[in-house]
């Protein structure tokens, strides 16, 4: 009974995920309407082919889908029953490192696996059984057993490792198409301006001329990293799909990095500017002190946070409106869902570009703010002109 | 919620990936294509000043040719006018020179012909003269051929020299 139900969710998924896929190709189409009815067409082979697979289901829950689907997972879901198994890495004090395929809990959210403890997984979750093997909850339903440190190559660090090689191939391959007279040739003709826009519009005029040179590789990285995970996101099958750039951990990082690149090389200006803000009554200066403090990390948290919203936003928004047409059970909602998903898709890309471009903006800016050289105007400036 | 719940995994391997990633890209991409652009950037400048430096240069040596041109045409029309000179100078002196030499061969001849003139005159006046004695003496021997013609002549002489 939980098999099928599960099952049926897997259908589903696929079809919806059949949905996103087409709706994608659409955007290339001017033909807009033409293609929309195909859809609606399309969508009514899918909505049968989910009953088919278990007519006897519960009733559908968007948010279930849309949560599984804009959240980590063990395995990486292709198309039907059709999964990647990824490796599990786990350590905990009282089993030690564990490393087992995602397969062995049978693609299955809620599943148990016998390694060296073991092993049982809830809501995409591993926890440690307790001596009898089971899991223990508390009134909220919340598992309270030892969750081990979950180190697992999940959907979304495949997703960063598939983004990272395709970076270093068209980067590596931009950098091999110059000819002797330094021209780009193919791709390099057509990535080498994106690149030129990072250094001219971003790194120079926020950073400034002499010291841009030394940030440039870290924002150019950081750009076209989030702009091609963005993209990877937008596309709905394998290798597509997962919500890398939508997920806290990974906006966390990438902001911590572009906080602590701050911090370094934040000169003494910047930091007399946070404690000792010149210009201002001394009595104020403390109090002033306690916000700049607060502000170097509300910044951070700001880029973190931005990114995060935006993605997952968009994410959430593509599914609902695909969940709409589960929830009305009718063919005949795709044809008010679809054209809604090609519009948020389109926009979608223009928003994938946007974030990478704002946070490496702003990234730029701060380090800016952190290295600029003041000409104390001021505070020493006046005690010497008077 | 779920959602803002940081996983330790993702943060871990995000970081991993994310510094290999920045690793590779800037040794294998954004160095040797900024030098790139940055070599052509240079190139471009340089070649840009090259070719302003050129036409500069085209310039100076056209508006030189224009001069040396200018200062050959003046130096030909400066010896042509000073070859006139020259010529017109050499034509008046050869003509003055013929005129003095004309005069003075004029000169010559009237002083010759006023020279032959006098003698010839001279000859004459001797001539003359001679004749002029000639018939004198014989006048005067046939007039004082008899003596009391002598006397009278005398004595009217001498009438004279009492009167005065």
């Amino acid at each position: 009974m939980e098999n099928s139900f599960f099952h049926t969710r897997k259908v589903t998924i696929f079809a919806a995920e059949l949905r996103k896929r087409t709706s994608g190709f659409v955007m290339n189409n001017q033909n807009f309407s033409v293609f929309t009815l195909l859809l609606a067409v399309f969508s009514l082979v899918n909505i049968n082919t989910a009953k088919a697979g278990g007519s006897s289901d519960g009733p559908f829950d968007a948010k279930e889908m849309i949560m599984h689907h804009i959240q980590d997972s063990h395995d990486w879901h292709v198309a039907g029953d059709l999964s990647i198994p990824l490796p599990v890495i786990l350590y905990s004090k009282e089993a030690g490192f564990d490393f087992f395929m995602s397969s062995e809990f049978h693609h299955d959210d809620n599943a148990e696996v016998l390694a060296k403890g073991t092993y049982l997984k809830q809501h995409g979750h591993i926890y440690l059984a307790d001596e009898k093997g089971e899991l223990e909850f508390d009134e909220a339903g919340h598992a309270t057993n030892v969750a081990p440190l979950d180190f697992s190559i999940t959907r979304n660090v495949a997703s960063i490792f598939i983004t990272i090689i395709i970076l270093v191939a068209l980067f590596s391959a931009v950098a091999r198409s110059y000819d002797s007279n330094g021209v780009a040739r193919g791709i390099g003709s057509f990535l080498e301006p994106l690149v030129i826009f990072v250094r001219d519009e971003i790194a120079i005029p926020n950073i400034g001329e002499k010291k841009y040179a030394k940030f440039l590789p870290y924002l150019l990285t950081v750009f076209f990293f989030i702009w091609v995970a963005n993209l990877l996101g937008l596309v709905p099958f394998f290798p597509g799909g997962s919500n890398v750039t939508g997920n806290i951990s990974v906006t966390f990082v990438l902001a911590i990095i572009t906080y602590l690149i701050t911090t370094v090389s934040g000169n003494k200006d910047y930091w007399m500017h946070i404690f000792w803000m010149p210009g201002v009554p001394v009595a104020i200066r403390p109090i002033l002190a306690v916000i700049e403090l607060i502000g170097t990390l509300t910044k951070p948290f700001a880029l973190m946070m931005r990114l995060f919203a935006n993605i997952a936003a968009g994410h959430i928004l593509v599914l609902a409106l695909i969940a709409l047409i589960f929830m009305f059970k009718t063919y005949f909602m795709s044809a008010v869902s679809i054209p809604f998903v090609v519009f948020m898709s389109m926009l979608e890309l223009l928003v994938a570009a946007l974030q990478a471009y704002i946070f490496t903006l702003l990234s730029a800016l701060f380090i800016g703010m952190a290295v600029a050289e003041h000409d104390h105007g001021h505070e020493h400036g006046h005690e010497a002109h008077h | 919620m779920a959602l803002l719940t940081p996983s330790i995994g993702l943060i871990f391997w995000t970081t991993v990936s994310f510094l290999i990633l920045l690793f590779l890209l800037r040794k294998m991409a954004w160095k040797p294509i900024l030098t790139s652009v940055k070599e052509r950037e240079h190139r471009i400048t340089d070649a840009v000043m090259q070719a302003e430096k050129a036409r500069a240069e085209m310039a100076a040596l056209s508006a030189n040719n224009e001069r040396l041109l200018n200062e050959a045409r003046e130096e030909r029309a400066i010896i042509i006018k000073e070859a006139k000179a020259v010529g017109d100078k050499l034509i008046a002196d050869a003509k003055e020179k013929a005129g003095v030499e004309f005069n003075k061969k004029v000169a010559d001849a009237s002083r010759e012909i006023e020279n032959q003139k006098m003698a010839a005159l001279t000859e004459v006046k001797n001539y003359a003269g001679q004749m002029a004695l000639d018939i004198a003496e014989k006048v005067l021997k046939k007039e004082f051929s008899d003596r009391n013609k002598q006397e009278r002549y005398a004595s009217e002489l001498v009438d004279d020299l009492k009167l005065n």
